[in-house]
């Protein structure tokens, strides 16, 4: 940042400046008087500033000179928090005042496999304390893997009473309890989303708390509430609801409660089906519900979800829609190959495809001929084992990517695989922006020739020009990492597990790729000397994660010396008396404005404090370690005066 | 290699409920195997340093978070794993009973022969029906139950072999004792 208090070249400081003609249009006219620097950038604040929408853009805006950071800070409405510990939640108040909507993001992706242990963080609240003082008129609020309590709910409810848009993804903490106080507190809310989350049962009723009056709702989404609800309720809500586009169940609603919602709800653009099943007792005499007619009647229908006990029989129902779909989720759905076929012909728009592999190549092959829009694409695994029989492998793959060649983003779980397949998909499929291929035995090799898959993951980098986030697999060695270190220019985000043989291969990625931004390892042998090939870059990303590899203490605190920016935090697995081991288990770091975190998981924190094997009561070394039943947690900062 | 601890907030070890006994047992041995001798060749090509943990292939089933799916979708499917396993070739029937406002619906799959039935329909529809005999039916009892079979004629229930109820009977009905006699088996 610029201590430039003026603008650079308009105006200059005195009154007449031939530079001025640049603003003002023209230069002959000597009655004209220039605009002082200070009117220049109101003019610049109004009429660029404010189309500046891309946080990146405004980023560079604010890094011009000191009075463009102010205003800059002074117009951002959105605010976007990649890692809610980066920075404090008063830093961002105090700089940034008029914000209308907020995201912020916690805990590293691999908390969703367990890796991390409860209660490791992500707190809501402090964000919410802070936000509750500084931006009451917040309309839109978006947090991934938070930890948010009913309290939070209910706090936030109140300090924000225009709040339109809550979407929480990989959120826990709270439970039906707080969605109760959200129906009824926020009564201007459009958009109430919540995903991949882990909410508890409290048995409230929370869909009665909805206000009487017709709702302003449009996206109501709540299909990972694992709790049953109040169907006549939500039937009332449906039917009070006129602007609703988009509705995503829960399992507990079924198939013929559904058909109730969809008469009511004709105009739905987006539906996430519940169970798709029948529930036991049907009434006597009653017909079973013309479905068909249902989604016939929804013409606006382009994304479909749901399905989460289905009985297949029932899918036929959907094929009115099939046609205008562009987004089909049936990765709840366990299909075969036959049952599939009938339904994914007729989806000739779709972009966007999530199955499970119980569809096997066969059904893929399906999907390649009748999805020739396909953009992204996800294949589950029914089984989630190493040893599993595997119904989808390279053929599919090569399949899709013969057939879909428009695609920009793979998921793909299987157990077997070959390099051909992925060198084929490499060369069809140019556009791809994420490839995530996992193989799910460790270290298996292409299962037809032996080799380690190298070739092919170099392959993915080295043709698809546009990838930016990659994810690797199977038996893997250094080479493959020399490849992504030379052509991965563009790579942000990678995931590697169980691959590579030394040092080397961290030190390919962290000396060749100069976009990275998180790189998640685990159990993988890089060590110390890899981890310090990587310290020119790690004021540039936003994260590291290694786990069982071979970080030992000492390098991390001399990491932790040499960039103090860096905030490292260590778990380490408690042992027996008798093993002892060099490596932490985990290591977690990222560049923070303001230093470690105080809320690190405690059961009983120690009063004496180590650092550097010795122990440190110097006030400049500010750390702390926690420890609970299984682990200890330490976070340090060097000992250098700031 | 990873003896992680698995970090659930019910602190479950699904983790290590996981069923070995899956075809394939023999191919995770084989997949240990090979996977110590690439470890070994590794280390004599590239001089790593492959300590004794690394080469000793842990358990598959203890390693945490592996494969990469989300708890959610893992527990999920499970669930329906379960449910299907136990009505793998699942049948369900209606039944009704004259008389009674609701329908059931039940899968004949869950009951191992005809007595476990008959206490079951017993029991939910809250009727008696006897026993059943060859020459007589059940006669006697205020309650019969009758199934409509695949050529769609109603049959007592007890007249064929319970294998092949199972798999002929599309619905089931209640019906009283008196109405039964004519469906009586020669």
């Amino acid at each position: 940042m610029s201590e430039d208090e003026e603008l650079p070249d308009l105006g200059g400081g005195s009154t007449r400046s031939s530079n001025s003609t640049a603003v003002s249009g023209g230069g002959g006219d000597h009655n004209y008087v220039s605009p002082s620097p200070d009117q220049v950038l109101e003019n610049v604040l109004e009429n660029v500033l404010c189309f500046l929408t891309s946080r990146r853009d405004r980023n560079a805006a604010s890094l011009v000179c000191k009075s463009w950071y102010r205003a800059e800070a002074l117009t951002r409405s959105e605010l976007f928090i990649g890692n809610c510990y980066s920075v404090s939640p008063r830093r961002v108040t105090n700089r940034f005042r008029l914000v209308k909507a907020i995201a912020i993001k916690g805990k590293p992706r691999f908390s969703d496999f367990s890796l991390l242990p409860p209660d490791w963080g992500a707190h809501f609240g402090p964000w919410l304390s802070a936000m509750s003082r500084s931006y009451r008129a917040l309309e839109k609020l978006y947090l991934k893997r938070m930890s948010v309590t009913d309290d939070d709910l209910s706090f936030a409810a109140q300090s924000f009473p225009i709040l339109k848009e809550l979407v929480m993804v990989c959120c826990e903490g709270f439970g039906t309890g707080g969605l109760a106080i959200v129906a009824s507190g926020c009564r201007e809310i459009r958009v109430l989303e919540l995903m991949d989350s882990d909410v508890g049962d409290d048995e409230a009723d929370w869909i009665s708390c909805f206000p009487d009056n017709v709702t302003c709702l449009e996206s109501f989404v709540f299909d990972c509430v694992e709790a049953p609800i109040n169907f006549e309720a939500l039937e009332r809500l449906v039917a009070r609801s006129p602007s609703l586009k988009k509705l995503r169940l829960n399992c507990y609603i079924s198939i013929g409660q559904l058909y109730r919602l969809m008469i009511r709800a004709p105009q739905l653009t987006h539906l996430g089906t519940g169970s798709f099943s029948p529930l036991e007792i049907v009434a006597q005499g009653e017909q079973e519900l013309n479905y068909f007619s249902a989604f016939a009647a929804c013409k606006s229908l382009i994304c479909l979800s749901g399905f989460r006990e289905i009985i297949p029989d029932y899918l036929s129902a959907i094929y009115p829609v099939c046609g205008n779909l562009t987004s089909l989720n049936l990765s709840y759905a366990n299909i075969n190959a036959e049952q599939l076929k009938p339904v994914i012909c007729l989806c000739h728009k779709l972009q966007t495809f999530w199955v499970l592999d119980s569809v096997s190549d066969e059904g893929l092959q399906a999907v390649s001929a009748a999805c020739k829009d396909l953009r992204e694409l996800r294949v589950f695994p029914v089984q989630a084992l190493e040893d599993a029989e595997g119904p989808v492998s390279e053929v599919g793959l090569l399949a899709i990517s013969e057939g879909c060649r428009k695609l920009q983003s793979i998921l793909y779980f299987c157990q077997r695989m070959t390099n051909a397949a992925v060198v084929a998909m490499s060369k069809n499929c140019l556009d791809l922006v994420v490839f995530r291929l996992c193989i799910m035995g460790r270290h298996r090799p292409d299962h037809i020739t032996g080799e380690p898959m190298d070739e092919g993951f170099g392959a993915i980098v080295k043709n698809c020009k546009k990838l930016t986030r990659l994810a690797v697999s199977g038996l893997l060695t250094d080479r493959a990492f020399s490849y992504i270190g030379q052509y991965g220019k563009l790579l942000r985000t990678l995931s590697v597990a169980f691959a590579g043989n030394t040092d080397l291969g961290l030190k390919y990625l962290l000396e060749g790729c100069p976009k990275l931004q998180k790189l998640e390892i685990r159990d993988s042998p890089f060590g110390d000397s890899a981890l310090f090939a990587g310290l020119h870059h790690y004021y540039n990303m936003r994260f590291l994660w290694m786990s069982s590899c071979k970080v030992t203490r000492q390098g991390c605190e001399e990491i932790a010396r040499q960039l103090p920016g860096l905030v490292v935090e260590v778990i380490t697995r408690d042992r027996e008396e008798n093993e002892t081991s060099e490596y932490v288990d985990t290591l977690y770091m990222y560049r923070s404005l303001d230093g470690p975190r105080a809320d690190a998981p405690r059961l009983m924190v120690r009063p004496s404090l180590m650092i550097c094997g010795k122990h440190c009561t110097s006030t400049e070394c500010r750390f702390s370690i926690a420890r609970s039943l299984d682990f200890t947690l330490s976070v340090w900062v060097p000992c250098i005066s700031r | 290699m990873e003896k992680g601890v698995a970090y659930d907030n019910d602190m479950n070890l699904k983790a290590t409920e996981l069923r070995l006994g899956l075809p394939g047992t023999d191919e995770s041995q084989k997949e240990c195997s090979s996977f110590v001798k690439s470890n070994k060749r590794s280390s004599e090509e590239m001089d790593s340093s492959c300590n004794e943990e690394e080469c000793a292939p842990a358990p598959k089933a203890l390693v945490v978070g592996w494969p990469p799916v989300r708890s959610y979708r893992k527990n999920v499917l499970q669930q329906q794993q379960k449910k299907s396993d136990s009505d793998v070739s699942g049948m369900y029937v209606k039944v009704s009973m004259d008389g009674a406002p609701y329908l059931r619906k039940i899968d004949i799959k869950v009951y191992k022969n005809y007595p476990d039935l008959l206490i079951a329909l017993e029991n939910m529809f809250k009727c008696s029906m006897g026993v059943y005999s060859e020459r007589e039916g059940y006669n006697g009892s205020e309650y019969a139950p009758t199934y409509e079979d695949k050529d769609g004629d109603w049959m007592l229930v007890g007249d064929v072999p319970w294998d092949m109820f199972v798999t002929s009977c599309k619905r089931l009905r209640i019906m009283k004792g008196s109405e039964a006699k004519g469906l009586g088996c020669q």
